[in-house]
């Protein structure tokens, strides 16, 4: 099985935009080894003629009609913005 | 003095009827019994003074979207977020003149099986507050309980409803996925997530499923109910075949005493006129958590991408650049468990992996829809034990990531498979309630109905906690 280095637990912190502590770092990497090795037992199976399911309904096609309906105004848009300028949500730039 | 301990949601629509009581006395009885029992059990984050309906007031799980009405999902990241919108199934509650109580705590973004992943403290059991009430909707099925609330409305991804509902001896459905809206529920595992009714009876059960149930234009992963939500009345089983799958019964670690009840509740079908035989369900169980701890993952990374500080709730106050911004907002904002399992996630779906675990564990979602699927072509129902076993102490499981998923092993299997799972109390085992699993085709709710609705009557389970009667 697969173990997960210190450099992977960097990586996937940096992809899942996670400004991890060192001892996240430590904890993490030994945490996720013992879940992989747990879960990594589905790579056992043989499944190379199965499907995969992705949606537990088989639903197809689900069309609705091209009607306009009321959408939130600006102000509820904005209701919970931690900060705005206007009518814009702001952020530091860079 | 309204006794909420005892009474039911039917009973109180009874009471409103008849006149015998107000929509807002019945309010402010929920209310002191909150007042009364809530500081030592903490089912609840916020609760609603004004009383808006003429029904049986409700209490909603803190993910459901509550406009005007703070909904954190249990996370320090959506504090103080109150939505400017109702949730398809708030909005149903409001439709047919059910009063918002309040919201209930829960495992941050549903991820737990104890409460205890709570960014604002865990819930406690009503049974025994030394105990979890399990998770993730334990403030729901506490709220239930304790007679804090008739009714309650939770979600179920991997057990969230089921198991809590066994944990405190109350009745809890997970409705066949696609049945219940999920419009406004604040996400985790998309393709998984239920939202459904616990409740003391299975009746009251049966007309809460009414309620919220229903094709909603809002989400298109819903379906129209093929046949109208039936409240059942019969107290017998006859002509009903009940499959006893050996892995959902013999797994490792199923306590003795939660074997015991499940057993005689098995006897006590038997007498009811239900046909039972034994049967296998071969890699469902072995490789459901497995399938399950990849999929939930995978898909909540994706979902909770959205939190970064930006256009809703929490923001890291220091300096830097945006991308700087979106990664201390979200260490500083998530608890452990959603950290976790959003790294467990984008590990299992990035580059050179994607193939290995979240492809794989698809294919073996396939497998356990079509054991279930086979079984079903002899039985009309499953049975098992809820969880495998009582509730256990605070701070028992919480150490250990990987002892704490196994809590929902039974409960897992069938959740894959998008099927409805009632979970019923059947008994008391060390003097804390066990849950009986019955699990049912897809859109088969009416009989889980009926089945549940025969053994409660035959059970004759008190609900309401010892040390509080």
């Amino acid at each position: 099985m697969v173990a997960i280095s210190r450099d992977e637990v960097l990586h996937v912190a940096q992809l899942a935009r996670l400004d991890l502590t060192e001892q996240e770092i430590e904890r993490f990497q030994e945490q996720l080894n013992a879940i992989l090795e747990a879960v990594g037992k589905v790579a056992e199976l043989d499944l190379s003629d199965v499907e995969p399911t992705a949606h537990p309904l088989d639903l197809a096609n689900v069309w609705a009609e091209d009607e306009p309906r009321p959408s939130l105004s600006v102000e509820e848009a904005l209701a919970n913005a931690p900060d705005r300028d206007g009518d814009l949500f702001r952020v530091p730039a860079g | 003095m309204i006794e909420t301990l005892r009474l039911t949601a039917e009973d109180a629509a009874g009471m409103l009827e008849r006149g015998e009581v107000s929509a807002a006395e019945l309010h402010g009885a929920y209310r002191a019994a909150i007042n009364e029992r809530d500081p030592e059990l903490h089912a609840f984050l916020t609760t609603v003074d004004e009383v808006e309906g003429e029904g049986v007031p409700i209490a909603f799980k803190d993910l459901i979207s509550t406009r005007g009405v703070e909904t954190t999902a249990g996370s320090k990241i959506l504090a103080g977020y109150e939505p400017v919108f109702d949730a398809t199934v708030a909005s149903r509650c409001k439709a047919a003149g059910l009063p918002l109580l309040g919201k209930t705590n829960m495992d941050e973004f549903a991820m737990g099986s104890s409460t205890e992943n709570s960014g604002f403290g865990p819930t406690r059991n009503p049974w025994d507050p030394e105990r979890v009430p399990g998770g993730s909707s334990g403030g729901s099925t506490t709220a239930v309980a304790a007679g804090l609330a008739p009714w309650a409305l939770g979600s179920d991804t991997g057990g969230s409803i089921k198991q809590p509902a066994a944990l405190c001896g109350v009745v809890g459905l997970r409705p066949t996925y696609g049945t219940v809206s999920r419009y406004g529920i604040v996400a985790f595992a998309s393709s998984l997530d239920q939202i459904g009714p616990i409740t003391k009876t299975v009746r009251d059960c049966a007309l809460l499923y009414r309620i919220v149930s229903g094709r909603d234009p809002c989400d298109s992963t819903t379906v129209e109910l093929p046949e109208p939500v039936e409240l059942p009345g019969g107290e017998d089983l006859r002509g009903l075949k009940i499959g006893v799958p050996r892995e959902l019964n013999e797994t490792e670690g199923i306590e003795p005493g939660v074997s015991d009840r499940v057993n005689s509740a098995l006897e006590l079908a038997k007498e009811l006129g239900a046909e039972i035989e034994e049967c296998s369900l071969p890699r469902s169980v072995d490789f459901g958590l497995p399938c399950y701890y990849l999929i939930a993952p995978s898909e909540a990374s994706s979902n909770l991408a959205r939190y970064d500080g930006v256009r809703y709730g929490h923001r890291s106050a220091g300096d830097g650049d945006l991308r700087e911004l979106y990664a201390r907002t979200r260490d500083e904002g998530f608890g452990d468990e959603p950290k976790r399992r959003i790294m467990l996630g984008t590990y299992a779906l990035s580059a050179g992996y994607y193939e290995a675990f979240y492809g794989q564990a698809q294919k073996v979602r396939t497998l356990i829809k079509q054991e279930h699927d086979a079984l079903f072509e002899r039985f009309d129902l499953l049975v098992s034990p809820t969880s495998p076993t009582v509730a256990f102490r605070l701070g028992e499981r919480t150490q250990n990531p990987l002892a704490m998923y196994l809590s929902d092993v039974l409960t897992i299997p069938s959740n894959m498979a998008g099927l409805p799972g009632l979970s019923i109390p059947c008994g008391l085992s060390e003097g804390l309630p066990v849950g009986l699993q019955l699990i049912g085709p897809q859109f088969s709710e009416n009989t889980l109905f009926r089945a549940g609705h025969a053994l409660e009557k035959a059970l004759g389970f008190d609900f309401v906690p010892e040390r509080l009667r």
